[in-house]
């Protein structure tokens, strides 16, 4: 992992958050991002004081402009993209009879628009280079649905199509692409949850807990390796076994 | 520098091949070894080089060295 330079969207908090503090670690050079510069400058200095070599970029990646600056950031700063971690996602839940286009069209947006405006920004540096990971964070509902999730489910299924395509197109260039599907992951986005839709979640996980961001983390951690690099085009499945 | 000259920078540093095997009636593809993501990498390094847009209708027509040079001559700004 030393020296890659890695790019993590959605990276303020939650499991971005933990993948850029995982990859740091590692002695990957980690551009972290979300939508306020105010905010992942806070966040960045922080990881700056605990040694990790991290920096923060403010910007709106569901926008083309948005992912062409935080690329350019990087590339400005490091050189370029070893990796990309496409994690940056919302939910906008409701009952499919009750979702609103607007929740439709943000959810399609968010998850899906920024991960193509990212990669489409980043790749030809990886063809260059003859080298890349690109790993998008999907998630298990992409692969099973799940009620009030319509528009959640459907970008994240979306993920998984679009990966697998990539993988096909690039493999040629040495660049992997993969994707993690997280299960059910303790974070800010599932602490919304009732504690009745929680419990019923919990009594279906084989493993008998949540996940932590960190499970995911350190998957990420293993995809982005070299040790990893014959694997592409696939789905891998951090749920403690809930999907079975 | 002329186009061909310049394309054939292009060409060598993008495939790998030695300047000499570039020639106007080369392939890309029969003669250079090129696969079909050369081909699309190559077209977007000729719109950077030469400030050029090149639509995919056009594109799908540049299968040699001359037709890429004659269409960068017939359409340079």
């Amino acid at each position: 992992m030393k020296e890659k330079v890695v790019i993590v969207t959605g990276s303020s908090r939650g499991i971005g958050l933990a993948i850029a503090k995982r990859l740091a670690k590692e002695g990957a050079r980690v551009v972290i991002n979300s939508r306020s510069q105010e905010r992942i400058n806070e966040i960045s200095s922080e990881l700056q004081r605990e040694g990790l070599n991290v920096i923060g970029v403010g910007a709106d990646i569901q926008t083309k402009e948005g992912a062409e600056k935080l690329i350019e950031k990087a590339t400005e700063k490091w050189g370029g993209v070893d990796i990309l971690v496409n994690n940056a996602g919302i939910n906008r839940d409701n009952l499919f009879l009750r979702m609103k286009e607007d929740e439709w069209e943000e959810v399609i947006k968010t998850n899906l628009n920024g991960m193509f405006h990212c990669t489409k920004a980043s790749i030809r540096g990886m063809t260059k280079k003859r080298w890349g990971r690109i790993i998008n964070i999907s998630s298990i509902v992409g692969i099973t649905g799940n009620p009030g999730q319509a528009n959640y489910s459907a970008a994240k299924a979306g993920i998984i199509g679009f990966t697998k395509t990539l993988a096909q197109e690039f493999g040629g260039r040495n660049i992997t692409a993969n994707v993690i599907a997280p299960g059910f992951i303790e974070t800010e986005m599932t602490d919304k949850l009732p504690e009745k839709i929680k419990e019923q979640m919990l009594g279906r996980i084989p493993l008998g807990k949540f996940g932590t961001c960190d499970d995911v983390a350190a998957m990420v951690r293993f995809l982005a390796s070299e040790e990893a690099g014959y694997i592409t085009g696939q789905v891998l499945v951090v749920d403690g076994g809930l999907a079975l | 520098m002329s186009v061909f000259e310049k394309m054939v920078e292009l060409i060598v540093e993008k495939l790998g091949v030695e300047p000499g095997e570039v020639t106007p009636e080369a392939s890309f593809i029969d003669d250079l070894g090129a696969d079909s993501l050369d081909i699309v990498e190559l077209i977007m390094d000729i719109e950077d080089e030469f400030d050029l847009e090149i639509p995919d209708e056009e594109a799908e027509n540049i299968t040699t060295v001359k037709q890429a040079v004659d269409y960068i001559e017939k359409n340079i700004k």
